[in-house]
C-alpha cells in the first residue's frame, strides 16, 4: 500500500478551479517530484494535502489516504496529531515562514512538546541534536537566536530540522530551494536527501526546476493548469518526455521524424495562453500544443497508461510514441 | 542572557536621550511662561481685595518676581539641580512636597486607564480579528465607534448619570471614602471602586484605537507564512493565536501606547476635574489660574519624567516583544 494516496483532488477557489481530478501516490522512503509552472496548482496540492488551504479554498471531491486512512474526513484534532508528526511542510520563502519573535530554539522545541510528552529540557537537548543533524555549526549557541540573526540557507535548514522533528513519514518540501541561491540550493536538497534516507521517510518535493528534479527525485508528476499530465520515473522522463508541454519544459525542440500526420492535422491558428485554457473544454494545453488535433478540444483528456509506472494525458502522444515503436520494432 | 543585554541596551540608550530633552522642556517652558499675562502677586492682589502698589511691589521682591527674566531661569536652574523645585507662593509650601501628594493620584490613574486601555483594546481586538466579518466583529464595531468618537469627558459625564445617580454603584467624586479609616481588603475595594469610573473614561478613546489596531493587524498577521508553519506543526489554533499571532500583532499597539502617553496625561486634566480626583492634572490647572508657575513648571517638569519614564517601559516591553529591535 501507499504511503500517501491522492484520489481524485479538486480545490477550487472562488472564480476559479485551482487543481482538478488529481489522483497520484507517493510509496514510503520515495522523492516524488511535483512540477509545473507558477500558479499550476502544486502548492494547493500540496496544502491540502495537510488540509492547510486558505480559508476562501474549497475541496470539491477527493480523498487524501495516509496509511488508508482519509484526512479529509478527519476530525481538526484529528489532523492536528498528523500535521507535524506523519506528515511536514518546508515552505519556499524562508525568510518569512520562521516566526521573528521567537527564537528558533522555542520554534523547534515547540513542535516536539506537542507531540512527544517530554520536559522542556529534554526538547532543548533534542533542539540542540536537531541542529547538529542539518548541520548548523555551534548548535548549542544557535540555539537562542532568532531568525534574523540566521542566513537564507540557515533558516531552511532550522525549517528542515522543525520539519523533521518528529520523524514524519512524509516532508512536504514546497520549492524549498527558489528563494536560496545555487551552491546553498545544492546543500539544502544533499541534505534533505540525506536525512530522507537516514530516517526513511518520503518527500514530495514541489519544484519547477526540472535539473532538481533530475538530480533528486525518483519518480515526476508533471502538473498543468491545475491537472497532471504526465506521471514517470525519472530515467524513462528526462530519455523521453511524453507530453507535448513536458516537451515544452524541457525545452527540447522534440524532433519527431517529419511525420505526415502531425503536419496534416496541426492548426495553424490558436488563440490563447496558459490563462484562457480555463474557460474552455478539452485539453487545457490545446492552445498552445504544437501537436494539437480537433479532437483534443472536446474533453479533457484523462491520463492513459503507456507503459509500468508511466502515464501520460495526451492520446495523440501516446499514439504517435506507439506507432513510432511499432515502426523501429 | 541575551535579554538582559538588550534590556540594558535600551536603557542605555533612553537615558542618553532623556537628560537633554528634559532640559530642554523645563527651559521651553520657562520662557513660555512668561509670555502669560499677569503674575502670583497679581492673583493674590485681586483676591484679597486690596493692594498697593507698595505692597505689591514687596509681594514681587518676596518671590524673587522683581528679578530679570534669565536671572529667574537661572535660579531655577541651579535650584532644580539640588532637587530643589522652589516654593508656591500661593499656598506657602514646598512645590516638591505639593507635587508629591498628587503624583501617587495621577500615577494610578494613568496605569490603569492605559493598562484598562491595552487589555480591552487587545482582546476586543482579537475577538473582532477571530470572527472577522461576522456578526460579534460587526457589534462590537459599533461600540468601538462609538468610544472612539465620544469625547472621554462625556463618557464620564454619561457614566456618572448612569452608575453613581441612576444605579448608584460607583461613587462619582475623589479617591476614597474621606473620613472612613478602611484597611486591608476594604480599603483596597474602596480605592478600586472610586478608580473604576475616571479610569473608564480616560481609557475609552485609547479602547477603541487599540482595539481597531489590534483588529488590523491581528488580520495581516493571518496572511504571514509563518502561521502555516505554525499550523504545519498541529498547533492548536488558540494556541496560534496568542503565541504567533498575537505577539506580532503587539509590535504596532505598544508603538502607538508609547506616543499616546503625554495624550493621556493631557486627558488626565480634565477626567480629573471632573471626577475631583486629587492629581497632578488638576494641580496643574489649579496652578495656572493663580499663575503660579513655580507649582505649574513643578508639574511639568514631574509630567514630562512621567512620560519618558513610561516611554522607557515602552521600550523595554518592545523590546522584549520584538527581537530585531535590540539588535539595531
Amino acid at each position: 500500500m501507499s504511503l500517501l494516496a491522492v484520489e481524485n483532488l479538486t480545490v477550487a477557489f472562488p472564480g476559479h478551479v485551482a487543481v482538478r481530478e488529481v489522483s497520484f501516490a507517493i510509496e514510503p522512503g520515495e522523492t516524488l517530484a511535483l512540477v509545473g509552472e507558477s500558479g499550476c496548482g502544486k502548492s494547493v496540492t500540496a496544502f491540502s494535502m495537510m488540509r492547510l488551504l486558505p480559508p476562501n479554498a474549497r475541496v470539491v471531491t477527493g480523498r487524501i489516504l495516509l496509511d488508508g486512512a482519509d484526512l479529509m474526513a478527519a476530525s481538526p484534532a484529528e489532523m492536528r496529531e498528523v500535521r507535524g508528526k506523519k506528515i511536514s511542510l518546508i515552505q519556499q520563502e524562508p525568510m518569512t515562514s520562521l516566526n521573528p519573535v521567537l527564537s528558533i530554539g522555542t520554534q523547534i522545541g515547540e513542535v516536539i512538546r506537542r507531540h512527544e510528552k517530554v520536559s522542556r529540557r529534554t526538547a532543548r537537548a533534542r533542539c540542540i541534536e536537531l541542529l547538529d543533524l542539518v548541520s548548523i555549526p555551534d548548535a548549542h549557541r544557535r540555539i537562542d537566536d532568532y531568525p534574523h540573526n540566521l542566513s537564507g540557507g540557515m533558516r531552511q535548514r532550522v525549517m528542515i530540522a522543525m520539519a523533521v522533528a518528529c520523524g514524519p513519514k512524509l516532508l512536504i518540501a514546497d520549492e524549498p530551494t527558489t528563494a536560496l541561491d545555487v551552491t546553498t540550493q545544492a546543500q539544502v536538497l544533499d541534505l534533505l536527501d540525506d536525512l530522507r534516507r537516514r530516517l526513511s521517510m518520503a518527500v514530495l518535493l514541489i519544484t519547477h526546476d526540472l535539473g532538481v528534479v533530475a538530480q533528486w527525485a525518483d519518480r515526476i508528476n508533471v502538473m498543468y493548469a491545475g491537472r497532471i499530465v504526465e506521471q514517470a520515473a525519472i530515467r524513462p522522463f528526462f530519455a523521453q518526455p511524453m507530453h507535448p508541454y513536458s516537451r515544452g519544459l524541457l525545452g527540447a525542440r522534440v524532433d519527431v521524424d517529419a511525420d505526415e500526420h502531425y503536419s496534416a492535422s496541426r492548426l495553424s491558428e490558436i488563440p490563447g495562453s496558459v490563462g484562457s485554457a480555463a474557460g474552455e473544454a478539452g485539453c487545457p494545453f490545446a492552445p498552445r500544443c504544437p501537436m494539437v488535433e480537433t479532437s483534443c478540444r472536446v474533453v479533457p483528456p484523462s491520463l492513459l497508461a503507456f507503459e509500468a509506472g508511466r502515464r501520460v494525458a495526451c492520446p495523440v502522444s501516446l499514439q504517435a510514441v506507439t506507432l513510432e515503436a511499432a515502426r523501429h520494432g | 542572557m541575551r535579554m538582559g543585554r538588550r534590556i540594558a541596551a535600551t536603557l542605555k540608550r533612553t537615558a542618553i536621550h532623556a537628560l537633554p530633552t528634559v532640559l530642554g522642556i523645563i527651559v521651553l517652558d520657562f520662557l513660555l511662561l512668561q509670555l502669560m499675562p499677569g503674575d502670583a502677586a497679581d492673583v493674590i492682589a485681586s483676591e484679597s481685595g486690596v493692594a498697593t502698589a507698595e505692597t505689591m511691589a514687596a509681594l514681587r521682591q518676596r518671590f524673587g518676581l522683581d528679578q530679570p527674566v534669565l536671572t529667574q531661569l537661572v535660579n531655577f536652574l541651579s535650584h532644580l539641580a539640588q532637587f530643589d523645585l522652589g516654593f508656591s507662593p500661593r499656598y506657602n509650601m514646598s512645590v516638591l512636597d505639593m507635587i508629591m501628594t498628587r503624583l501617587p493620584g495621577t500615577v494610578l490613574l494613568m496605569v490603569t486607564a492605559l493598562s484598562l486601555a491595552l487589555v480591552l483594546g487587545i482582546v476586543v481586538g482579537s475577538v473582532m480579528a477571530a470572527w472577522a466579518g461576522r456578526w460579534p466583529d460587526r457589534a462590537l464595531s459599533v461600540v468601538v465607534l462609538l468610544f472612539y468618537s465620544m469625547p472621554g469627558f462625556w463618557v464620564g459625564l454619561m457614566a456618572i448619570v448612569l452608575f453613581s445617580v441612576k444605579l448608584g454603584w460607583l461613587p462619582s467624586d475623589g479617591s476614597m471614602t474621606v473620613g472612613a479609616s478602611l484597611t486591608g481588603w476594604a480599603f483596597v475595594a474602596d480605592r478600586a471602586k472610586h478608580l473604576i469610573l475616571p479610569a473608564l473614561a480616560l481609557a475609552s478613546f485609547f479602547i477603541a484605537v487599540y482595539a481597531r489596531l489590534v483588529r488590523a493587524s491581528m488580520l495581516e498577521v493571518q496572511r504571514q507564512d509563518f502561521m502555516r508553519t505554525a499550523q504545519a506543526k498541529g498547533l492548536h489554533p488558540f494556541f496560534i493565536q496568542l503565541r504567533h499571532a498575537l505577539r506580532n500583532a503587539l509590535i504596532p499597539v505598544t508603538t502607538v501606547a508609547g506616543m499616546h502617553l503625554g495624550n493621556l496625561l493631557g486627558g488626565a486634566v480634565v477626567v480629573e476635574t471632573l471626577f475631583g480626583w486629587p492629581g497632578m492634572g488638576r494641580l496643574a490647572l489649579e496652578a495656572v489660574l493663580a499663575r503660579d508657575f513655580s507649582v505649574l513648571l513643578g508639574v511639568l517638569l514631574l509630567s514630562s519624567l512621567l512620560v519618558i519614564i513610561a516611554n522607557v517601559l515602552i521600550d523595554l516591553l518592545h523590546a522584549w516583544l520584538d527581537p530585531r529591535i535590540g539588535a539595531a
